[in-house]
């Protein structure tokens, strides 16, 4: 079995400050940044009042969808913030749908969704302290008793890990339950055509073809989408909880 | 002791570890089948409400995952990272 699930190849090496390792997930990573620019610079191209292209339309669908997420969930007051959950969601989504070029998805290395959910938690801290001030960010850990200080602390280092380890782990589980499905198919149409002569006909691994799509439309697009939903939705909800 | 025969107990370990570890599925399957059917119940009640449950539903399962996710994570560690440098399982 030549099955092989493995983390982010290293690509190539910067020769600075004693080597600066470039991974599959940051290739793959600036990948999808230039795709999501395009498609902004794409959809926003030559606005107007009056009757709108459909270009135009897609991009007024995804703004309200997007104003219209954020505003039902954090209120009037964060509208500020819908640029980077816009960001968030899009980074994160098309992190994980690039799995569906063959590339491996940027979301399934714990690198890149600790550091979303690093980003979220300082700027929880950071909405804190700007509304409640540094002394109401620090009474805050001793609420409601101060016995529980320590499980506070705790927690607000808990909370960016099990963000980052939901992401990371979707992600990866799909990528390695979809490898063990090739592997496994690729064996079984060795059984079903193995005993033909001819080399070419019974290397055809058959059964490779359809049956994986199944599984790709759950891991790849639904579980892509729910988990960037998810990430989203969490960073709002902590991020406006810290702000009252 | 024989390198080989650490190597072997290590990797037997960490197997059955992985298979321990994965125990952990049974707690989200109970929660997001609770949830699911909760969900159901409710859009049977205000089947108007639908898209708004059904959100919520996936929200919810999706957080109440998180627990299994925690044994996944462990479980691929054991299998495919080799925390103890024993060198890897070949397939």
């Amino acid at each position: 079995m030549n099955l092989e699930i493995r983390g982010p190849k290293v690509l190539f090496e910067i020769p600075l400050l004693g080597g600066i390792k470039i991974s599959e997930t940051i290739v793959h990573g600036w990948l999808v940044v230039l795709l999501i620019g395009f498609l902004c610079w794409f959809l926003t191209r030559n606005l107007v009042t009056k009757s709108p292209s459909k270009r135009q339309l897609v991009a007024e669908k995804i703004y309200f969808m997007l104003t219209g997420l954020v505003e039902g969930v954090m209120g009037k007051k964060w509208t500020g913030f819908t640029p980077y959950i816009g960001a968030l969601f899009a980074y994160s989504m098309f992190g994980s749908l690039i799995s569906l070029m063959g590339l491996r998805s940027v979301t399934g290395d714990l690198s890149t969704t600790g550091a979303m959910a690093i980003l979220t938690s300082i700027m929880v801290i950071t909405t804190n302290i700007k509304t409640n001030g540094v002394g109401g960010w620090l009474k805050g850990y001793t609420q409601p008793v101060a016995l529980i200080t320590p499980i506070n602390i705790i927690s607000e280092f808990a909370n960016p890990v099990s963000m980052a380890f939901r992401h990371f782990g979707n992600i990866a589980a799909g990528i390695v339950i979809t490898g063990m499905m090739y592997t496994a198919l690729a064996s079984a149409s060795n059984l079903l055509l193995g005993w033909i002569p001819v080399e070419f006909i019974a290397n055809i691994p058959i059964l490779q073809a359809g049956l994986p799509a199944v599984l790709s439309i759950y891991f790849d697009l639904f579980t892509g989408f729910l988990q960037a939903y998810i990430i989203s939705m969490l960073t709002m909800v902590n991020v406006s909880s810290a702000g009252e | 002791m024989d390198t080989n025969l650490v190597r072997a107990i290590v990797m037997a370990g960490s197997a059955i570890g992985a298979g321990l570890a994965m125990i952990a599925g049974i707690g989200p399957g109970v929660g997001q089948g609770y949830a699911a059917g909760k969900a159901a119940e409710a859009v049977g009640r205000q089947p108007e409400a639908k898209g708004d449950i059904t959100s919520t539903m996936l929200f919810g399962c999706a957080v109440a995952e998180s627990t299994g996710i925690y044994g996944l994570v462990i479980a691929l560690l054991l299998l495919f990272v080799d925390p103890f440098g024993v060198g890897k399982f070949d397939f």
